[in-house]
C-alpha cells in the first residue's frame, strides 16, 4: 500500500523528468486505438461505483463511464483496462499517463480542476457528505456530534468538508485518518471512532458490508456538495470532448427514451432528436474523430444513464439509492445534458 | 622488481596527461560536471513538463490554508492553519515517535543484550527467545499486531479499563491526568537544576580527592538523593502548587487530561521492540568481542566485579557497539514512516499523504519529505560519530 503509492509518485516524477517537452498535445485517441483498450482508473473497490463482481468483472456507475468511452472509441464496451487506484494515487496516475480517464467517484473542485493539470468532464453522480453512526449511541442529528471521533479516508474532500462543518457549528472532533475505505470501516467497526463519514452514496455501499448493517444508521444531514465525475488530462481537447460527450450521450438517451433494449427499433424513429443522437441524420462523431454510430454503441452496449443508475446504485441494486437530485431535469432532478446537435 | 628508468631529463615536468594525480583530478571534474549537467537537465525538463501540462509548481502552497484536522498535534493547530504548519505538526509527530522509540529501544536492547549473557539459564533463554521472535517478524506485521490484535480489542470508551479513577484505557487510547502548574511552581525546576549542578561538582571533587588521597565517597548515591530529594523537598515546602486535570467521560469521549492515541502506542511499541532485538544482539556481540583475558587481568588487579564491567569491559565494548547502533537508530527513525499504515499522523501521513493529495504538488511535497528524513538521519549520524570518536580507543 505504502510502497505502491510511493512507486506511483516516483514513477510520475520520473516520467515528468525524462519525457521530452515536445509531446504537449498528446493524441490519446490515437494511442487508445493502437492499444485496443481504454486505460481507465477506478476505485479500489466501492460497490455500486466500481468494484469487481464474483467473476472478476468490474461493475458500477463509474465503470459504465469507462465502458461508454470504450464503446464510443473502439465500438466495444469491454475493451477497457481497469486500473485500481486509491484516493491518494488517483491524480498522479492520471497526470503521469498511467490512466487516460479517471472515473473514480472524484469530487469536482476548483483546486483539482485548475492546479493539477486536469479537467473534469461532467457529473455522473451528485453526492454529498453524510455521517454514519451506531444506533446505540442514540444520536439523531449531526449537530449532536460535538467531541466525536470520526473515521475519514485520507486525501478526500471529506477530510476538508468535515473540518469545515465542525468549525462552522463550533464543535470539536478527532479526525482518525486512514488510507483506504476498508481501513476506515475497520476503525469504525472496532469502535476506534464513533462516526464514519464519506459521501452518502459510499456510506450506503459501506453499510451493507458491515457485520451488522441494521446496527448503524446514516444521519439525515448532508453537509456538502460533492459532484462526482470523470476526469481527463489537460491539453488533449479531442479526448476531453469524447469523454464529456460519452456521458452526455447516456443522459440524452434517457431523456429521449432510448435504452439498450429499444435502440435498434429507435434507429428508424421519426424524432429528429433521436435520429441525431443515433447518427442517422448527421455524423456528430466525426469532429471527435469517431464513427457516426458512437452514441448508438454506447446505448446498445452500456445503456442509458437511468439504466446504468438503476442497475448499479438504484433500486435494482443492493444499495437502493433514490434517484433524488440525480433524476433528469425533466423529472425533478438536476441531471441535464447539453443537446446533441 | 626493477626500478623504471627515468627517460626524461631531470627537472623537466611531465605533460599533465602523463601525471597520474592530475589525470585523476581531471576525470573527477568531468564526472562531477556530467552529474551536474544531468541534474540540471532533469530539473529544467521537469519544470517545463509540469508547466506544459498546466500543473502548478512552487512552494507557494505552504502558506495556503490546510483545511483539515489532525488528531495528535504537539503545537497549536486547527483546520485554519497553513500547509506549512501541517508540515511542522507532521515533523514533530515523527520526531516524537522516533525519539521515544530510540530511547525505549536502547533501554530494552541493552537490558536484553546483557540478559542474554547472564549465567542464569532461564534469563538467557528468555532473552534469546525475545531476540529470535521479534527480529524475524517483519516490522509492518508487528505494527499491525499491536494495533489490530492488541489495541483494537480493548473495550469501548464507556466500558474503559479504569485505574484508580485517574487513568483510563480503551480502544480510543490511554487517558492520563495532566498536571497543571500554578504560580510558584518555577522553584521546583530551579532546585532540580541546582541539584544537578551540585551533583556534577560533587562527582568531580570526589574523583580529584580519590586521585589524591585514595579515599572516596559513594558520590553516585548522594547525587541521586540530591537530584530527587531536593525538588521533592521544595515541592512539599511550597505546598504542592500542582493541580491535576483528570480525564472525564463527557459525551462520546474522555475529555481533559492527556490522551495517548492507540496509533502512537502501536507504532511506538512495535518500533521499540523490533529495533531492541537488533540492539540486543549488537550489545551482546560488543561485550563478547572483548577478550576474556581483559576480565581476568582486571580481576587479577583485585577490582570488584562491578568495576570490572564499568571500567574495563563496557568502555571497550562501546567501541564495537556504537557504529552498528547508529544504523539501528537511523533505521528506527526511517521505519517510523510506516505510520501511514495505521493512520498515525506522522510526516508521511499528513504531509506526503493528505497535503500532497489536497494540493497535488507531488514533486515539491515528496522532495521536502525526503529532505527531512535525510536531514534527521545525517544529524543522528553526526552526533553518533562524535560520540564514537569520544569513546574510541586512543592508540598511541
Amino acid at each position: 500500500m505504502l510502497n505502491k503509492k510511493h512507486l506511483v509518485l516516483l514513477a510520475s516524477a520520473g516520467t515528468l523528468a525524462l519525457t521530452g517537452v515536445t509531446t504537449v498535445q498528446a493524441d490519446t485517441l490515437e494511442d487508445t486505438r493502437n492499444n485496443g483498450a481504454v486505460q481507465c482508473g477506478v476505485s479500489d473497490g466501492l460497490p455500486g461505483f466500481s468494484s469487481p463482481d464474483d467473476q472478476g468483472n468490474w461493475q458500477g456507475l463509474d465503470v459504465d463511464v469507462c465502458r461508454a468511452v470504450a464503446a464510443a472509441v473502439l465500438g466495444d464496451s469491454e475493451a477497457v483496462d481497469y486500473i485500481s487506484l486509491n484516493a491518494v494515487e488517483r491524480f498522479t496516475a492520471l497526470q503521469s499517463g498511467e490512466v487516460d480517464v479517471l472515473s473514480r467517484n472524484t469530487t469536482w473542485t476548483t483546486t483539482r480542476d485548475t492546479t493539477l493539470g486536469l479537467n473534469f468532464t461532467g457529473v455522473n453522480f451528485y453526492d454529498g457528505i453524510g455521517f454514519m453512526i451506531n444506533r446505540d449511541l442514540g444520536v439523531g442529528s449531526a449537530k449532536e456530534l460535538d467531541g466525536a471521533a470520526i473515521c475519514v479516508q485520507s486525501g478526500t474532500t471529506t477530510e476538508l468538508n468535515v473540518a469545515d462543518y465542525f468549525r462552522a457549528n463550533d464543535m470539536q472532533f478527532d479526525p482518525i485518518v486512514f488510507d483506504t475505505s476498508e481501513q476506515t470501516v475497520g476503525g469504525y467497526q472496532a469502535g476506534r471512532c464513533d462516526v464514519l463519514t464519506s459521501d452518502t452514496s459510499q456510506l450506503a455501499a459501506l453499510r451493507i458490508q458491515l457485520d451488522n448493517p441494521k446496527g448503524s444508521m446514516i444521519l439525515p444531514e448532508i453537509i456538502s456538495k460533492e459532484p462526482l465525475g470523470p476526469v481527463v488530462r489537460q491539453g488533449d481537447d479531442t479526448w476531453f470532448n469524447i469523454v464529456k460527450w460519452s456521458l452526455f450521450a447516456m443522459i440524452n438517451a434517457e431523456e429521449y427514451g432510448i435504452n439498450s433494449a429499444n435502440v435498434d427499433d429507435m434507429l428508424s424513429s421519426e424524432d429528429p432528436n433521436i435520429a441525431r443522437i443515433l447518427g442517422q441524420s448527421d455524423n456528430y462523431g466525426e469532429a471527435m474523430g469517431l464513427e457516426a454510430d458512437w452514441a448508438y454503441n454506447i446505448i446498445k452496449q452500456v445503456g442509458n444513464y437511468g439504466e446504468s443508475f438503476d442497475r448499479n446504485v438504484g433500486m435494482d441494486s443492493p444499495l437502493e439509492i433514490e434517484r433524488g437530485v440525480n433524476a433528469l431535469w425533466t423529472e425533478g432532478g438536476i441531471q441535464y445534458a447539453p443537446p446533441i446537435r | 622488481m626493477s626500478v623504471r628508468p627515468n627517460a626524461r631529463p631531470v627537472g623537466q615536468k611531465p605533460p599533465f596527461w602523463r601525471d597520474r594525480a592530475k589525470r585523476a583530478l581531471i576525470f573527477q571534474l568531468l564526472l562531477v560536471a556530467a552529474v551536474a549537467a544531468f541534474l540540471l537537465y532533469i530539473v529544467g525538463n521537469t519544470q517545463a513538463n509540469l508547466e506544459a501540462r498546466g500543473i502548478t509548481t512552487g512552494f507557494g502552497f505552504l502558506s495556503n490554508t490546510a483545511g483539515f484536522g489532525i488528531v495528535q498535534t504537539l503545537v497549536d493547530y486547527s483546520s485554519q492553519s497553513t500547509y506549512g504548519r501541517t508540515f511542522l505538526v507532521g515533523l514533530l509527530n515523527t520526531l516524537l515517535v522516533g525519539g521515544l522509540g530510540v530511547l525505549a529501544a536502547t533501554i530494552i536492547g541493552f537490558t536484553v543484550g546483557i540478559a542474554r549473557l547472564s549465567p542464569n539459564w532461564l534469563l538467557a533463554r528468555l532473552a534469546n527467545g525475545y531476540i529470535e521472535i521479534f527480529r524475524n517478524i517483519p516490522l509492518l506485521l508487528q505494527i499491525f499486531f499491536w494495533y489490530f490484535a492488541v489495541l483494537r480489542t480493548l473495550p469501548s470508551a464507556r466500558d474503559s479499563l479504569a485505574f484508580g479513577e485517574a487513568v483510563f484505557l480503551n480502544v480510543r487510547g490511554l487517558y492520563l491526568p495532566e498536571p497543571l502548574f500554578e504560580s510558584g511552581f518555577g522553584i521546583i525546576p530551579a532546585t532540580f537544576l541546582v541539584a544537578i549542578i551540585a551533583s556534577i561538582v560533587l562527582v568531580v571533587w570526589n574523583k580529584r580527592r580519590q586521585d589524591a588521597t585514595g579515599k572516596r565517597l559513594p558520590a553516585g548515591w548522594i547525587s541521586l538523593l540530591l537530584i530527587f530529594g531536593l525538588p521533592l523537598l521544595a515541592l512539599v515546602a511550597t505546598g504542592v502548587p500542582v493541580t491535576w486535570d483528570m480525564p472525564e467521560l463527557r459525551g462520546f469521549n474522555f475529555r481533559g487530561g492527556i490522551t495517548i492515541i492507540p496509533e502512537f502506542l502501536a507504532l511506538w511499541l512495535a518500533l521499540s521492540i523490533y529495533t531492541a532485538s537488533f540492539i540486543a544482539e549488537i550489545v551482546r556481540s560488543g561485550i563478547q568481542a572483548i577478550s576474556h583475558g581483559q576480565t581476568e587481568a582486571a580481576q587479577a588487579l583485585s577490582l570488584p566485579r562491578k568495576l570490572v564491567l564499568r571500567l574495563v569491559i563496557i568502555p571497550q565494548a562501546l567501541r564495537v557497539i556504537i557504529p552498528p547502533l547508529t544504523s539501528q537508530y537511523l533505521n528506527l527513525i526511517k521505519n517510523s514512516s510506516l505510520a501511514t499504515a495505521i493512520g498515525y499522523p506522522d510526516l508521511v501521513s499528513v504531509f506526503a499523504g493528505t497535503t500532497l493529495n489536497q494540493t497535488g504538488q507531488a514533486i515539491e511535497v515528496i522532495a521536502m519529505t525526503m529532505a527531512v528524513y535525510l536531514t534527521i538521519s545525517l544529524l543522528v549520524s553526526m552526533f553518533m560519530n562524535w560520540f564514537n570518536a569520544r569513546v574510541a580507543l586512543v592508540e598511541r
